[in-house]
């Protein structure tokens, strides 16, 4: 029974951690953003960063992902699916920012301006 | 119970459960290519209006607070669980369900105030992108909110049975998966989406 309790008051103070910690995360970024207290790039990374450190406390204080006994079906499956996340998402970015003439994230007046320029060229 | 009948039951667990977070995973690479899909047009508004003049950051804050809280409210009801309070698990399970709902006529109203102003789906790529994520999370915790009543029916009717048991159990995964998955939504999507270039 002490045992059954023990594990229950583990249990119940690592939902708590979560919790706490998912809400400071996000308080902290929304906080960043909304105060503009960082700008441009270095704001994109830290709130992207924080976003991943969130992640990362979820797995482990809500879906108990370093709990697993062996083989850790689970964990090698997420890695799996994290290999293919990463593919998916970074190939599709990489290959469309190449793609069009390099023309995503610029703005309608850059864009004519680009493809003038490289009419003149003869393409 | 005898000895084997336990651990039958156990081994059935580990196996629906294992087969539930494979499932999961799949889910995973689904929003991933939406992610992708969104990230390559977030720029591409046409003549419609941008990520900057549309979202409502204290909106945005308001859901994620509200999924946050609800998938903590789910882990309790598993501790509940655990332990075999009825009471205790339907109403944190009555919590969760409440919250959900919250969450969903909050985006659905913020889906039909952009309508209604003119910014559906068919105004631009970036639009398009967007509802298509938003909208298949959204769908998601829908269908999740379905299962979650139907099991909640069905555990004020019987009680406690192996098969609802498990059935908590895949739902806790389900629910903690989805506030996760909204982390990078609320991050990518409308933090992001409201940083001046």
């Amino acid at each position: 029974m002490t045992k059954r309790s023990d594990d229950y008051t583990r249990t119940l103070t690592k939902y708590v951690i979560g919790f706490l910690a998912s809400l400071a995360l996000t308080m902290v970024a929304y906080v960043l953003v909304s105060g503009r207290l960082l700008t441009g790039d270095t704001l994109l990374l830290v709130i992207g960063g924080l976003a991943l450190v969130q992640m990362i406390v979820q797995l482990f204080f809500f879906l108990h992902l370093a709990d697993e006994s062996r083989p850790r079906l689970r964990l090698v499956s997420f890695g799996f699916m994290a290999s293919i996340l990463v593919i998916i998402v970074a190939g599709s970015l990489w290959i469309m920012y190449h793609l069009n003439y390099n023309m995503m994230g610029q703005s309608p007046t850059e864009k004519d301006n680009y493809m003038t320029s490289q009419k003149d060229k003869g393409f | 119970m005898s000895a084997i009948q336990v651990a039958e039951q156990k081994l059935l667990d580990l196996k629906t459960s294992t087969g539930f977070w494979l499932y999961l995973m799949t889910d995973v690479i689904l929003f991933a290519s939406l992610f992708a899909t969104y990230a390559v047009l977030h720029t591409a508004s046409a003549n419609g209006p941008t990520s900057r003049e549309i979202f409502e950051l204290p909106i945005a804050l308001t859901e994620t607070i509200i999924l946050l809280t609800s998938s903590f409210t789910c882990g309790l009801a598993l501790l509940a669980l655990k332990q075999e309070k009825l009471r205790q698990l339907v109403i944190w399970l009555g919590i969760t369900y409440v919250l959900g709902i919250a969450f969903l006529t909050i985006e659905l109203t913020e889906f039909s105030n952009l309508i209604q102003a003119g910014h559906g789906w068919q105004t631009s790529a970036f639009l398009s992108a967007f509802f298509t994520l938003v909208g298949t999370h959204g769908l998601h915790i829908f269908i999740g909110l379905l299962w979650l009543l139907i099991m909640v029916v069905v555990l004020i009717k019987r009680g406690f049975t192996p098969k609802l048991k498990r059935q908590l159990g895949l739902f806790a995964l389900f629910w903690h998966f989805l506030d996760l998955v909204w982390i990078f939504i609320f991050t990518v999507v409308y933090l992001m989406g409201v940083i001046p270039s």
